[in-house]
Parts: C-alpha cells; sequence; structure tokens
C-alpha cells in the first residue's frame, strides 16, 4: 500500500477510535452521573412534573441503547444536545463561545512557539562547545522553574499584582487586544519554557550538523547560519512536541478561561460543572475532544510532510 | 563528569533532596503538630492580611493560612504520589507484559496505548470526576487514568527493547515460565527508568491534582488541599490578595523540588552520556616553544597560504587534548599539496583550522596563520570572513555537508548574494553554470533538487562547484573522496585537480590512502600524531627508497598494489597512535619505531630540510646513501 494512504488511514482510526470512546464516556455522563441529573440540574425544589417532563423532552426515559443510537444519529447533524436547565441548543452556545478560545489558545501556541525555538537557539548557539556554563545552568534553572508553575496559578498570580498593584492589563473579560496580554502569558508561559529546553537540545544537535559547518565554510554573517541553515533543520524536532503542546494549551485554557472570566467554552464548561447542567458539560467536552484530536492529526499531518523520509517508516 | 559540573549539578540534587525530604517530613508531621489549631475558626479576625500572629494571614472564617498550607502537604503530597504510583504499576503491567506474551500482542497494546494517548488528559479527568461524582477518590483515579498511558509507552519501549535482546529468547528456549521471565529479565530493566519517571511525574500529578481541585471537581470540603486552598483564596482575591501566596509557593516549590530530583536522577542515569561537559579550564595551550617564526620553509614572493605553529586544542574529560601540535606548513599560489595520514593524525583538525572552522570550543593558536596579505590572526567577525572568502572548502561526506532542508540550487547560489551581493536571479544562473562546470548532468533540474535526491557522485561534485563559485584562490579538501566507490573517487579527484587548473587555485587535500595523493599532488605532508613528519615532493613518493622518515616508509610500502583492496594500507604497521589527551614526550612515532632511540623518547624531533628537496621530523632520518645514527 501507499505509506502515504497507510498512514493517513493508521491516523484517521485512531482519531475515530478515540472519538467514539469519548462519545461514549460523554453520553455516559448525562445518564449515569450521580442519580438523576435532570434533578440535579433543576434544583430540589423543582415540581416533580416538571422534571419528568424535562426527562421525557430529552429522551431518557427510553431504553439505553435507543438513547445511544439517538444521540449518534444527533450528533453527526451537528445537533450537541440541550442545556438542561435553560433547555437551550449547546450547539448555539458553542457557536458564540468557540473564537474566543481557539484565538486565546492559538495565540498563546504562537507565541510560545516562536519564543521558546527563538530562546532555544540563542542559548544553545551561546552554549556550545561546552561554553558558558553559568548561563547553561541558569537557563535550565530559571526554564525548570517556570515550567512548574501551573498555567491557572501564574493566571491568578498575573490577576493579584495586575489587579490590586499596576492595573495596566485588564485582568478579566475579552476587549481590546491589550486583554489579551494576560491570559496569553499565562497559558504561554511553562509551555515556553519547557519547549524551550526542547528547542536548546535540537539547536545544539543542528549546531554539530556538518552543513552548519558548511555554512560557516561560505562566510556567510553567523546570522544567516543560525537563522537560514540551522533553524529549519531544529524546527521538526521542536515541532514534534510543541504540536502536542497545542492540544495541551486547549485544555489549559479551560482553568485560565475562568481565571480571567474569557468568555470562551471554558468557563461555560465550569460554570455548568458547578451548576450541575450535564447537557453543557456533555456537549463542550466533546467539543474539546473533537478540537484536540483534530489538531493531534493535524500536527501529524505537518510533521509528516516536514519530515517525509522518517514519520512514515515509523509503526503505530 | 568533569570535578566542575560535579560541584554544579551536586548541589542541584541536594537542594531538590532536601526539598522533597522537607515536603515528606511536613506531609507527616503538620498535621499532627497544627491540624486542630488549622481548623479553628477566629470570627473576629476574618480575612486577615499577614501580620506577626498569622504569617499568611487568615481566611474567611479566620483560620491561619499558614498553618492551613502546611497541614495541606499531607492531602496534596498523599494523592499525587498515590495516583502516580497507582498508574506507574498500572503503566507497567499495560506496557511491560506484551514483551513476554510476544509480536501480535504487542503491536494490539500498542495501538491501545497510541489512542490512549492521544486523549486530552485534564478533559478526560474532569469527565471522569463527573460521571463518578466530585471528590477525593474520582480526582485520583482520573489522574491514574490520565498517567498511566505514558508509563505504558515508556515501559513498552522499554521492555520491546528487553523483549528483542538474545536472553529473553534464550530464556524462552529454556522453557522459563512467562512470570519469572517478567519478573526476572523484564521488570529488572525498566525499573530505573520508571523510577526517574514516578519522581518527575509526581511534580506533574500534584500540578494536575491542584488544578482538579482549583475547578472543585477534586477534593471537596472540609477537606483541603493546595488546589483548593487556591480556590478559596482567588475566591476573596480582592479583599485579600495575599491569601494565595501560601498554597501558590507550596505548589510551585513542590512542582519544582520534585522535577528537578527526578531530571538529577535521570542525568545520573544517562551517566557517561552527560558526562561530556568542559575540562577544567587552564590557560589555553599556546603554539608552544617551537622554531620561531623563521622556523618553516622560507617565505617565497608567491606563498599563498603561511601556518607557523599551528596548535589546536579541545576540552576533554581530563583537561585539554591536543590533536595538532605546532604544525607548519606553507603553500605557493597555484600549488597542489596533499596531506596524508592515518585518521586521528590530526589533519582534518588542522585543515578545518586554516579554513577557521574549528568547532565550537576548540582553541586554535598559531604564532603564523597568514593567507595572501591578510594575518588570519588579527582579523575578526566580518573582516575575517571577507578575507576568507578566498578560501573554498570541499568537505568529506556529501550527504551530511549539504543542507537537507535547502534546494542544492540555493545553496551554491547563496555565496555570490551574500559575498559579492549578485541580484538572486544572477546568482540562480551562476549556481546552474557552477554545476554544469562540474560536469553534473541537466544542472538546471538538479539546482532546484534537494541533497537526498542526487546520487553520491553528483553531491560531492555539487561540494565541489560550491566551493569554486566564490572564486577563491586556495581550495581545502578534506577528505573529499573517502565516502565514494573508488572508481567515483578517482573522477573526483581529476575533476579537483581539472577545476583547479582552470581557474588557478592552490589546493590543500587530505587522504588517507597516500598513493591518489602521490598522483594529484606536488608535495605531500605526511602527518603523525598531531605533527607534520615529513614533508616530501612527489619524486621521492615514486621512489621509497628515497623517502626519509621511518613512518612515511611504513606507510608506502603498506600500499597494496594498485588492483588489490586499498581499504586497510595501514595494516602491516604494529602498535597504535598515542592519545591525543596524554602523549609521551619525545617523537609521536617512538613506540612503534624500530630504530627508536633514548633521545627519540626524550625529545620531540624539529621539522629541518632533507636532501629529497622536502623537510622530516626525525632524529634518524632513512636514505639510501647513509644511514646516520
Ligand atoms: S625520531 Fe626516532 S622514533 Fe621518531 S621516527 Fe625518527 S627514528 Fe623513529
Amino acid at each position: 500500500m501507499n505509506p502515504w494512504v497507510s498512514f493517513l488511514l493508521r491516523r484517521t482510526t485512531r482519531v475515530v477510535v478515540a472519538m467514539l470512546v469519548i462519545v461514549t464516556i460523554a453520553f455516559g455522563v448525562l445518564r449515569l452521573a450521580g442519580g438523576d441529573p435532570v434533578r440535579a440540574a433543576l434544583g430540589p425544589t423543582a415540581p416533580a412534573s416538571v422534571v419528568d417532563e424535562r426527562r421525557a423532552q430529552l429522551g431518557l426515559d427510553d431504553p439505553v441503547l435507543e438513547q445511544y443510537v439517538n444521540y449518534l444519529g444527533d450528533l453527526l447533524h451537528g445537533d450537541l444536545g440541550t442545556s438542561l436547565v435553560t433547555g437551550r441548543s449547546v450547539s448555539d452556545l458553542v457557536g458564540n463561545r468557540l473564537m474566543p478560545t481557539l484565538e486565546l489558545a492559538g495565540l498563546a501556541f504562537v507565541v510560545a512557539l516562536v519564543f521558546a525555538v527563538l530562546i532555544g537557539l540563542c542559548v544553545a548557539v551561546f552554549t556550545q562547545g561546552h561554553r558558558r556554563r553559568g548561563l547553561e545552568l541558569a537557563f535550565t534553572g530559571v526554564s525548570g522553574f517556570l515550567a512548574a508553575i501551573p498555567e491557572y496559578l501564574l493566571g491568578v498570580l498575573l490577576v493579584i499584582g495586575f489587579a490590586i498593584t499596576v492595573a495596566v492589563f485588564p485582568v478579566a473579560g475579552q476587549g481590546g487586544p491589550d486583554s489579551y496580554v494576560l491570559p496569553v502569558i499565562a497559558l504561554a508561559v511553562s509551555a515556553t519554557a519547557g519547549l524551550s529546553r526542547i528547542a536548546r537540545i535540537e539547536a545544539l544537535n543542528t549546531l554539530r550538523d556538518d552543513y552548519v559547518r558548511t555554512a560557516r565554510a561560505k562566510r556567510i554573517p553567523p546570522w544567516r547560519v543560525y537563522l537560514r541553515h540551522a533553524l529549519p533543520n531544529m524546527l521538526t524536532g521542536t515541532l514534534t512536541i510543541g504540536g502536542t503542546l497545542l492540544a495541551t494549551m486547549i485544555t489549559s485554557s479551560v482553568l485560565v478561561e475562568q481565571v480571567f472570566n474569557w468568555p470562551g467554552m471554558g468557563t461555560a464548561f465550569v460554570q455548568a460543572i458547578v451548576t450541575k447542567d450535564y447537557g453543557i458539560v456533555q456537549g463542550l467536552a466533546l467539543v474539546y475532544a473533537a478540537i484536540v484530536l483534530v489538531v493531534n492529526l493535524l500536527v501529524d499531518l505537518v510533521l509528516a510532510l516536514l519530515d517525509r523520509r522518517t514519520t512514515l517508516l515509523e509503526t503505530g | 563528569m568533569t570535578a566542575r559540573a560535579r560541584l554544579f549539578r551536586a548541589p542541584m540534587t541536594i537542594a531538590s533532596l532536601v526539598l522533597v525530604c522537607l515536603f515528606g517530613i511536613l506531609a507527616v508531621v503538620a498535621p499532627i503538630l497544627w491540624g486542630e489549631e488549622a481548623l479553628t475558626a477566629r470570627p473576629t479576625e476574618l480575612l486577615q492580611g499577614p501580620s506577626a500572629e498569622h504569617l499568611l494571614g487568615t481566611d474567611n472564617l479566620g483560620r491561619d493560612l499558614l498553618l492551613r498550607t502546611l497541614v495541606a502537604t499531607r492531602l496534596s503530597l498523599g494523592l499525587a504520589v498515590l495516583a502516580t504510583l497507582l498508574a506507574a504499576v498500572a503503566g507497567v503491567l499495560v506496557g511491560g507484559l506484551p514483551a513476554v506474551l510476544g509480536g501480535r500482542v504487542q503491536r494490539t497494546f500498542g495501538a491501545v496505548i497510541n489512542t490512549w494517548l492521544a486523549f486530552p488528559v485534564l478533559l478526560l479527568a474532569m469527565l471522569v470526576a463527573i460521571l463518578l461524582g466530585a471528590g477525593t477518590t474520582t480526582a485520583v483515579l482520573a489522574l491514574v487514568l490520565t498517567m498511566t498511558p505514558s508509563f505504558a509507552r515508556l515501559a513498552q519501549t522499554l521492555a520491546s527493547r528487553v523483549g528483542g535482546s538474545e536472553y529473553l529468547a534464550a530464556a524462552r528456549m529454556l522453557g522459563v515460565s512467562r512470570r519469572r521471565q517478567f519478573t526476572r529479565y523484564v521488570l529488572p530493566n525498566i525499573a530505573e527508568p520508571v523510577i526517574v519517571n514516578v519522581t518527575i511525574s509526581i511534580g506533574g500529578g500534584l500540578l494536575a491534582l491542584s488544578s482538579l481541585s482549583f475547578l472543585g471537581v477534586g477534593v471537596q470540603p472540609p477537606d483541603y488541599d493546595w488546589g483548593r486552598l487556591l480556590k478559596d483564596g482567588f475566591a476573596q482575591v480582592y479583599n485579600s490578595p495575599t491569601a494565595v501566596i501560601g498554597p501558590a509557593v507550596a505548589v510551585v516549590l513542590a512542582g519544582v523540588a520534585f522535577g528537578a530530583l527526578g531530571e538529577s536522577l535521570a542525568g545520573h542515569l544517562r551517566g557517561q552520556d552527560h558526562g561530556h561537559t568542559g575540562g577544567r579550564r587552564g590557560p589555553a595551550p599556546g603554539p608552544g616553544p617551537g622554531s620561531g617564526p623563521d622556523g618553516g620553509q622560507p617565505s617565497t614572493p608567491d606563498t599563498l597560504l603561511e601556518v607557523d605553529g599551528l596548535s589546536v586544542a579541545f576540552p576533554g574529560e581530563h583537561g585539554w587534548v591536543r590533536p595538532v601540535r605546532d604544525v607548519s606548513l606553507t603553500i605557493r599560489a597555484g600549488e597542489i599539496v596533499g596531506v596524508a595520514g592515518e585518521s586521528g593524525s590530526g589533519k582534518s583538525v588542522t585543515m578545518m583550522a586554516i579554513a577557521q572552522l574549528s568547532a565550537p570550543g576548540a582553541e586554535v593558536a598559531a604564532r603564523t596563520l597568514r593567507f595572501g596579505d591578510e594575518d588570519l590572526t588579527l582579523l575578526r567577525g566580518r573582516a575575517l570572513r571577507g578575507a576568507l572568502t578566498g578560501v573554498g572548502v570541499v568537505f568529506q561526506d556529501s550527504l551530511t555537508a549539504l543542507n537537507p532542508a535547502m534546494r542544492v540550487g540555493a545553496q551554491l547560489a547563496e555565496v555570490p548574494r551574500t559575498q559579492r551581493g549578485v541580484a538572486r536571479r544572477q546568482a540562480n544562473r551562476d549556481a546552474v553554470a557552477a554545476l554544469d562546470a562540474v560536469a553534473i548532468p541537466d544542472p538546471a533540474r538538479r539546482a532546484g533538487q534537494f541533497p537526498h535526491e542526487l546520487s553520491g557522485g553528483m553531491r560531492q561534485r555539487a561540494l565541489i562547484a560550491m566551493s569554486q563559485i566564490g572564486r577563491p584562490s586556495l581550495i581545502i579538501a578534506d577528505e573529499p573522496t573517502t565516502a565514494l566507490d573508488v572508481t567515483v573517487a578517482r573522477r573526483v579527484m581529476r575533476l579537483l585537480r581539472r577545476e583547479c587548473d582552470r581557474t588557478g587555485a592552490a589546493v590543500l587535500v587530505s587522504s588517507h590512502d597516500i598513493a591518489v595523493l602521490g598522483e594529484l599532488c606536488q608535495r605531500v605532508l605526511v602527518m603523525y600524531a598531531g605533527r607534520v613528519v615529513e614533508d616530501v615532493p612527489v619524486d621521492a613518493l615514486r621512489d621509497p627508497a628515497r623517502l626519509a622518515h621511518p613512518y612515511t616508509r611504513a606507510l608506502v610500502a603498506a600500499l597494496p598494489d594498485l588492483d588489490s583492496d586499498r581499504d586497510a594500507p595501514l595494516a602491516t604497521i604494529p602498535g597504535e597512535p598515542p592519545d591525543p589527551a596524554d602523549p609521551a614526550p619525545g617523537c609521536g612515532f617512538a613506540a612503534r619505531c624500530a630504530l627508536a632511540t633514548d633521545r627519540c623518547r626524550a625529545e620531540v624531533p624539529e621539522l629541518t630540510g632533507h636532501r629529497h628537496g622536502g623537510r622530516v621530523a626525525c632524529w634518524h632520518p632513512q636514505d639510501r646513501e647513509v644511514v646516520r645514527s
């Protein structure tokens, strides 16, 4: 079989299987979670008749298998379910909330990638040949420290810093460009720190390669050696890790959105968890899962294109 | 690992170990000492800032936040450790067992693990937490579920290495039971990396658990961990912003401590791989006493390159390694000079040092390094690069020497574009013309291809074209034909010669095959143990009786006839060259030389003129007429 076809098949199958598992778990959330989810969502004071009506409306009294088939059918039509509390369509909610989330995660991803690669390359250039051990140690220490700060915690600290002491950037909501600054920083810092270490190692390996010496032999300016010859060759390795970062960022954004009251899916998701509106939880979880899986698939494809010779041969 | 690296690395290991132990002790004693007091509500002291009495202030019930942070250590750490250990056990079982069950099961498990890994971690945890009802148990369970696959992947990778190994195959043949195979062979071999991973993962688990609690799906009141404290503190962020400081510091410190400890352990595990750090930095060795500026050949008006007292040193594990010592040579314009010697004789390092292409970290020193009218030892940066545009370099392995991510034509065109500011289109035309000049068929198409699309011979031609395109007056070719088969190698050598005849450039070309050099060059420098031992005119090379140095004689005597195999030209010289990190005093060849005397073992012979018209460095040079002793 054409290696490309089998590669695509393999990866797509993986995504479909993972998606099916998630759909099933999500289906289970609404049917199995802690007793009667409709009662839980509507609260103990709601009259029994209202609860029963809502249950019937949602088809929760049908046989489970039938529910499952109906659920899959609805999903295929783009119906992500309804809120248990308000009865509104989750698809509409997603329509309103998707963009802010993607903007935030995407921006943080780009920021992290660019900074990590540049920092990693710079530090590698200065520390190659085992020179400047001090710089290397400082880099390892600082990046290790920053990488250990969870995104939401950095968010909390940023809110405190900027809300209480200097009100330079807005600490809540989405508005002008300056409203992006703090959430993006919160989301990007630990990723940048972690990835810059990988980037440095990749860059060190690349700088040892023969073609870098060839480039030096052309007596071109050093920046050109690093940016034109070393950079493209260190990217594949860095992006392999960096790609998985985008998926991580989308899920981390759930908490960061919550901290900054960002009008994205994350805030709605957490809100729904708190109010036990499992209709929304179920729908949003699916959307998140789909985004993450598709992003991972795309990253794999891009990498395969970038590195034609090795990726295709990899199994599994 | 060197003393210096150990000095720097050890404190990191120690510091992280101390921190981890501290957290461990806190986890045990804090709840016993302060558990009661941390629960004491003080209705008169709600939401206070830091004070002498309450160093981190109080929460909305007036409870002391410092004590609460300390007491929360047990739950936070305990849950993280528990979850990580469970995940490690599950992962090792899922990933390690298939190795003893055989190929098919292994592949199936591999696919399962891959799909599992594709799941968004936090999301899965949240869903599981919701599905089973928010709470401590489910948070741990969710974490185990999300951490298992990465352990499984690790165990699988490690185990498949063991599984494919010979001793497992032998064990299988001997009928060792599967259980025993697993406990006796598989487990011990994967234990160490898994333990390192556990340490690192505890830090990650700690952060993940705190996020779950922060979201409200983890630890539920009245229990509290750091995540929960952060959640409560953040709810009061405008009233008492300092409330989050305690748990925030605790979470980050614990995360850093476990991460750093894991990394230190991993570093030790990698051991030697990791240890090639800089050596003791004494002063870099200078050119050495040697013979002074006029010790080499007298420079004539048409001298193109003049090198005197060139030494190269690299930082090694035990101080400096000096692969090149006190090398002196001159090249006239248009002259073709060969450098012969075994690998490790220092010929490549010498040539790269002359071309100013030494590896980063190398210390290059020379009394004289003059190219054309320029003293290279005085130039830096742009001026040095400008002077060196007159030196073209041909490298050994054309596959690795060309940038795999750049089209061949662009790699050539880069030279005129950056060196002479030629416009892109013209530079591209120059590149195609240069490829055409080295007889690459269909040069325009080849220029648009990537290096791996060209054959080895064609790539080497492209490299020669690249070295020519800057119109250099000196070509430095470092074993340009080693990677090629004999016929292609000859063609490439002829091409090199033809190109230089055409452009009038001088050539310094190295090879371990002295016969090839004899055909190509006018003069051959023989290198041994980092020094030039003989500088032979090519006519003397054709008449072995005129050779002066015992090593050169052995080299030529070891040459097979033209038709036989040339792969092992030195097979008949017994002994090994000396270690460049720890050379003996005296002549480097003394240990292998039949003529060695006490003087040879004590004093280094200098390169002096010889009657064959070249130079030799030997206390007892050989000759047809007399054998002086
Ligand atoms: S100096 Fe002595 S040991 Fe060295 S090559 Fe000459 S004779 Fe042999």
